[in-house]
C-alpha cells in the first residue's frame, strides 16, 4: 500500500496542478508539500522495513491477465534505498524550482511531480511491462522539462536525449515481448531465467544508454548542460539509477548465462568509461561539464560493481548509487546557484568567489570532498567496496578504478580552485555586490550534504541493508543471487 | 386462394446497424429538402449522430447475443462477434466525426454531407459482416462511393476536388483489382462464400493463388497499405478534415477487420503464403510510412503517412494468424481510431482558428495558447508513437506479441525500428506546439476562435478512449478475445 501511495501521490498531485486553476505560487507550494510528504512517507516506510527479508510493501492486481501482466509493485532493500534517493533529490529539485521561480509554473511543477512519481514507479515495478511503462513514462516529462525550460541549445539536447533513450527503450520493449511471451508471464517474480543472449542484449543496451556507459553516452553532455540545473540534478542523480535497478533486478537474476557471456565486455566498457569520463572531466571548461563527465565515470564505476559478481561489489554499487545521486545532485544545484548569480558557469569567467563568501566556499568544498571520495567519506566506502569486489574479476579493473580516483581528485580540485580561488573572474563581482548563499539556497543543498555526512558515519546503513544476508535460496528465487566464486 | 410465398428468414437484428445508418442517411437527405433552412444543420447532424449511436448500440446488442457465429441471407452475411466489435468501433468513430464536422462552417450541402457520412458508415458496418465475395465487393463499393463524394464535397476548394478525383480513380482501380481477384477465385473453386472456398480444399490451384494475391492487393488499396498507399496523403490533405478523421479511423477498421476475416476463413490452407505476403506488406508500410512522414510539413499529410505506418503495425497482427493476432488487431484498432480521429480534431480546431492549412510551423505555440487542445494533441502523438498512459503502447505490445508468437522475431525488430523513427515526427508536433512559442508566422483569422463545444467534446472523447484503453485494457481485451474466437475456433 505504501508503495502505491508513493507512486500515486505525486502523479495525483500533478493532475491537480494541471487541471485545477490556481495561482502560480500555489502550484509551487503544492508541489513542495507533496514532495516533502513523499520524503516523510518514505522515512516511515524505511523505519518499518525488514532488511533481512524479501519483497515488501507489495501491492498486486491483475492488469490484463491473458498475457500475464499485472500491476505489481514492492521494494527490496536496495530498491528502497534508490527510491529514498529519488524522493529526497526530487523534493530538493522542486524546492530549487520554487526558489528559481520557474515560468509557467503549473505546467512545470506538474511535470516535476509526474517525473517523481514515475521514477519511484521504476524502482518499485515487479512486472516487466509496468517497468517499461514507468521507464518510458519518465521520458515524457523529461523531454518537456529540458525542451521548454532548458538552455539555448535545448533543441539539440532533447533530440539527442530522446533518440538515444528511445532507441534503447524500444530495444528493451522488443526484449520484453520476447521474454514475456516465451515465459508466459511478464512478472519478474514468477518468471524463470532465460539463456537467450539477444534478449539480454536488448535490456543491457537500454540500461547502458540510461546509465550511460561508453559508447552510449552521446546524449550526456548536452542534456546535462542544457537542462535547467534541477532537472540535471534529477537526470544524473536519479534517472541514471534506473539503469542500476534494471541491471540488478532484471539482468542479473533473469539472465545468468548471458551475464557470464558478456561480463568481460561490460566490465571492459565500464572500465573504459570510468577512465574516459574522468579524463574528459579534467578538460571541461565549465562547472556542469565537469560534473557531467564525472557522472559518466561514477556510473561506470557502479556498473563495475554490479557486474563484479560478488556480494561486496553489489553492496558497494548500491551504496555508491546513493552517494553519487546525492553528490551529483548537490553539484548540479550548486552549479545552478553559480550560473544564476554570476551569469556563467565557465571557469574562464569565474574564480575568487571564496573571498567574503564563507558559506559558498564551505558548501563547494564539502561537496567536492565527497566527489573526490576522500577517505572517510561514504563515497570512499562505496568505491572501496566496488574495487574490492571487482578485484576478483581481474586486478586490472581495480587498477583502472584506483587511477580514476586519482583523476577524480584532480578534476575536483581543479573545479574548486577555478571557482573559489585564483584571481577574481570577470563574471564574479566583489563580495559586497553579490552576497553569499542565502538561507533558502542553503535549505536546498545542505540536506543533500547532511545525508552524505550521515552516510559517511554509517555507510553500512545502505551497504549492509541492501540485500539480505546470507542469501537463502528458495524465498529469494526472484532475487539477484550473485555466485561467489570459489576462493 | 393465394399460395403463401415462402419468405426466407431474415435476421433483422444482425442487419440492424446497417439499416439504422441507412435510415439516418435517408432522414438527413429528406431533411435537406423538407426542413426549414435554419433547422437543417442541427437536423442533419442530429440524424447522422443518432444513426451512428443507434448503430453502435445495436451492434453491441448483436455482440452480446451472438455467442455462436451464424450466417444469414443465404450465407452471404455473417453474424458474429468479430463483425459486431468492429461495427462498434466504426460507429463510435462516426459519432465522433459528426461532432468534429459540426463547427466546420459549411453553408451548403449540409444535408448531403451528413447523409453521405451516415451512408459511408452504413456501408462499412455492412462490409465487416460480409460472408462471401459478392457482399464483400458490394460493401466495399457502397462505402467507397460515399467517401469519394465526401472528399470532393468542398467544391470551391481545388484541393478537395483533386482529392475526390484521385480517390475515385485510384479507389476504382483497387476495386477493379479486387473484383478480378474475386472472379479468379470463383473460377478456381466455383464458390463465393468464404467458408465454402476453404471447404473446397484447393490450395495450389493457380487461379486461386493469383486471385488471392489480387484480392489482397485490392484490400491493401483500401487500407492504405504500402506500396498501394499513393492516394492516401493527397486525399487526407484535400478532404474536409472531419471526413479525413472519419476515413482514417473507420476505413482502416473496416478494411483490416474484413481482410483478416477473409484471409483466415477463406484461405486457411494457404496461410504459409499469405502470412509471408502480409509480413512483407507490413514491412513496406512501416518503412515507407515512417520515412515519408519525417519530411512532411503539412500536419494532415504527416498524419496520413502515420496512418500508413499504423496499417503496417496492424498487419503485424495479421501476420501472426492466431487468436492472439486477432485479439491484437481488434484491440489495436480501438486506441488507434481514437488517436487518429482526435489528432485530426485538433488539426480541425487549428484550421478553423487560422483559416489556413495547418503546417507544423502553424502549430507553434498552440500548446500554451490552447492548453486543452495542446495536452490532447500531445497525448495523441504519444499514443500514436506507443508511449505509456495511452492504449497505443499496449496495442503495440499486443501486435509485437502476436508476431513473436508466430516465431517472426524479425518483424518485431522492424516494428521497433519503425517506432524509433516515428518518434521524430510525432515529437516534432509536440516540439512545435510547446517549444517554439512566439514564432507564430500565420496570423489568426479574425480574432479568437469561436467556441466549438462539439469539437472540444469530440477531442475529449477521443482523449478519454486513448487514455482509458491503457488503464482499462482488461475488459477491452476480453471482448476482443471473444470476437477473435469466432474466427479462430
Amino acid at each position: 500500500m505504501l508503495t502505491t501511495i508513493l507512486i500515486v501521490l505525486p502523479l495525483a498531485a500533478a493532475l491537480v496542478v494541471w487541471v485545477v486553476p490556481m495561482p502560480r505560487e500555489w502550484a509551487g507550494g503544492l508541489a513542495f508539500v507533496t514532495a516533502f510528504a513523499e520524503v516523510g512517507l518514505w522515512v516511515g516506510g524505511a523505519a518499518r522495513f525488514d532488511y533481512g527479508g524479501g519483497l515488501q510493501f507489495e501491492a498486486r492486481r491483475a492488469w490484463f491477465s491473458d498475457l500475464g501482466v499485472s500491476y505489481h509493485v514492492g521494494f527490496f532493500g536496495f530498491s528502497l534505498w534508490l527510491a529514498g534517493l529519488t524522493v529526497v533529490v526530487c523534493a530538493l529539485a522542486i524546492a530549487y524550482g520554487v526558489w528559481a521561480e520557474r515560468e509557467r509554473s503549473r505546467a512545470y511543477f506538474g511535470l516535476m511531480l509526474f517525473l517523481t512519481g514515475s521514477i519511484v514507479g521504476v524502482f518499485a515495478a515487479q512486472d516487466l511491462l509496468l517497468f517499461s511503462a514507468f521507464f518510458e513514462g519518465m521520458l515524457i516529462p523529461l523531454y518537456v522539462l529540458v525542451g521548454v525550460w532548458g538552455g539555448p541549445r535545448r533543441a539539440t539536447a532533447t533530440l539527442l536525449f530522446v533518440i538515444y533513450t528511445v532507441a534503447g527503450s524500444m530495444l528493451m520493449l522488443a526484449s520484453i515481448v520476447a521474454f514475456g511471451i516465451s515465459q508466459g508471464t511478464f512478472s519478474l517474480v514468477d518468471s524463470g531465467t532465460s539463456s537467450n543472449d539477444w534478449i539480454f542484449l536488448g535490456f543491457a543496451v537500454a540500461f547502458a544508454v540510461k546509465s550511460p556507459l561508453v559508447p552510449f553516452h552521446g546524449w550526456l553532455r548536452t542534456a546535462y548542460t542544457e537542462a535547467s540545473p534541477e532537472v540535471s540534478a534529477i537526470l544524473s542523480g536519479v534517472v541514471s539509477k534506473a539503469a542500476v535497478y534494471g541491471f540488478v533486478r532484471i539482468c542479473l537474476p533473469k539472465f545468468p548465462e548471458p551475464v557470464d557471456d558478456f561480463r568481460t565486455t561490460i566490465l571492459v566498457l565500464a572500465a573504459a568509461g570510468l577512465a574516459y569520463g574522468s579524463l574528459l572531466a579534467f578538460r571541461q571548461p565549465d562547472l556542469r561539464g565537469v560534473v557531467a563527465y564525472s557522472s559518466l565515470g561514477q556510473m561506470s564505476l557502479i556498473v563495475l560493481g554490479i557486474f563484479a559478481s560478488s556480494q561486496t561489489g553489489l553492496d558497494g554499487a548500491v551504496l555508491h548509487s546513493v552517494n553519487h545521486g546525492l553528490v551529483s545532485a548537490a553539484m548540479f544545484l550548486f552549479a545552478g546557484f553559480v550560473e544564476r548569480s554570476y551569469g556563467s558557469g565557465e571557469f574562464a569567467r569565474l574564480g575568487g568567489a571564496a573571498k567574503g563568501r564563507p558559506l559558498l566556499a564551505t558548501i563547494l568544498m564539502t561537496a567536492g570532498m565527497f566527489t573526490l571520495a576522500v577517505p572517510g567519506s561514504s563515497n570512499f566506502a562505496g568505491e572501496f567496496l566496488i574495487l574490492a569486489g571487482v578485484f576478483r574479476q581481474g586486478w586490472g579493473y581495480s587498477v583502472v578504478g584506483a587511477v580514476a580516483i586519482v583523476l577524480a581528485a584532480m578534476y575536483t580540485l581543479r573545479l574548486i580552485s577555478a571557482v573559489l580561488h585564483e584571481r577574481r573572474g570577470a563574471a564574479v563581482p566583489a563580495a559586497d555586490e553579490a552576497p553569499d548563499l542565502q538561507g533558502d539556497q542553503l535549505f536546498i543543498v545542505v540536506p543533500l550534504l547532511a545525508c552524505l555526512l550521515a552516510l559517511s558515519v554509517w555507510p553500512n546503513a545502505v551497504s549492509g541493508h541492501a540485500f539480505p544476508r546470507p542469501f537463502a535460496s528458495g524465498a529469494w528465487s526472484a532475487y539477484p543471487q550473485p555466485a561467489e566464486p570459489a576462493p | 386462394m393465394i399460395a403463401a410465398i415462402p419468405t426466407p428468414h431474415v435476421d433483422w437484428l444482425a442487419l440492424s446497424p446497417a439499416l439504422a445508418l441507412l435510415g439516418a442517411s435517408g432522414a438527413a437527405l429528406l431533411g435537406a429538402v423538407l426542413v426549414p433552412s435554419w433547422l437543417r444543420r442541427p437536423f442533419a447532424a442530429a440524424s447522422a449522430g443518432a444513426g451512428f449511436v443507434l448503430a453502435g448500440v445495436l451492434a453491441g446488442v448483436v455482440f452480446a447475443r451472438s455467442a455462436e457465429a451464424t450466417t444469414l441471407i443465404a450465407d452471404s452475411m455473417t453474424r458474429d462477434r468479430w463483425a459486431a466489435l468492429a461495427q462498434v468501433v466504426v460507429a463510435g468513430a462516426g459519432a465522433v466525426a459528426v461532432l468534429v464536422a459540426w463547427g466546420d462552417g459549411r453553408r451548403e450541402h449540409i444535408g448531403e454531407y451528413h447523409a453521405l457520412l451516415a451512408a459511408a458508415g452504413g456501408g462499412m458496418v455492412f462490409f465487416v459482416q460480409a460472408g462471401n465475395l459478392m457482399t464483400l465487393f458490394l460493401g466495399l463499393e457502397w462505402f467507397s462511393i460515399a467517401l469519394y463524394v465526401l472528399c470532393a464535397l468542398d467544391t470551391e476548394r481545388e484541393r478537395s476536388l483533386e482529392a475526390g478525383l484521385k480517390y475515385l480513380v485510384i479507389g476504382s482501380f483497387g476495386s477493379a483489382i479486387l473484383l478480378f481477384g474475386a472472379a479468379l477465385v470463383y473460377g478456381g473453386t466455383g464458390e463465393l462464400g468464404f467458408r465454402e472456398i476453404a471447404a473446397t480444399g484447393k490450395t495450389h490451384d493457380p487461379l486461386l493463388v493469383v486471385g488471392l494475391a489480387l484480392i489482397l492487393t485490392g484490400m491493401a488499396f483500401k487500407a492504405s497499405v504500402a506500396p498501394f498507399h499513393m492516394w492516401t496523403p493527397d486525399v487526407y490533405e484535400g478532404a474536409p478534415t472531419a471526413v479525413t478523421a472519419f476515413m482514417s479511423a473507420a476505413t482502416k477498421v473496416a478494411a483490416l477487420a474484413v481482410l483478416y476475416r477473409l484471409l483466415a476463413t477463406a484461405f486457411p490452407a494457404n496461410r504459409e503464403l499469405w502470412t509471408i505476403a502480409v509480413a512483407v506488406l507490413a514491412c513496406a508500410s512501416l518503412a515507407i510510412g515512417n520515412l515519408a512522414a519525417l519530411v512532411q510539413r503539412d500536419v494532415k499529410r504527416m498524419l496520413a503517412y502515420s496512418s500508413i505506418s499504423h496499417a503496417g503495425f496492424m498487419l503485424l497482427a495479421l501476420a501472426g494468424d492466431s487468436a492472439l493476432g486477432g485479439k491484437a488487431l481488434l484491440y489495436y484498432l480501438i486506441p488507434y481510431a481514437a488517436t487518429s480521429i482526435g489528432a485530426f480534431g485538433v488539426v480541425a480546431a487549428r484550421e478553423r482558428e487560422l483559416g489556413a492549412p495547418v503546417t507544423v510551423d502553424a502549430l507553434a505555440g498552440m500548446g500554451w495558447e490552447r492548453p486543452f487542445y495542446g495536452v490532447a494533441m500531445w497525448t495523441f502523438m504519444l499514443g500514436a508513437a506507443g508511449f505509456p498512459l495511452t492504449g497505443g503502447m499496449l496495442g503495440k505490445l499486443y501486435v509485437f506479441s502476436a508476431a513473436y508468437d508466430r516465431g517472426w522475431w524479425w518483424l518485431v525488430v522492424v516494428g521497433v525500428l519503425a517506432t524509433v523513427v516515428s518518434l521524430y515526427y510525432y515529437l516534432g508536433v509536440v516540439r512545435a506546439m510547446y517549444m517554439r512559442a512566439g514564432e507564430l508566422r500565420v496570423a489568426p483569422a479574425g480574432g479568437s476562435p469561436p467556441r466549438d463545444a462539439a469539437l472540444a467534446l469530440a477531442v475529449a472523447a477521443s482523449l478519454a478512449v486513448t487514455v482509458g484503453s491503457f488503464f482499462f485494457i482488461s475488459p477491452l481485451v476480453r471482448l476482443a478475445g471473444y470476437a477473435a474466437r469466432t474466427l479462430f475456433a
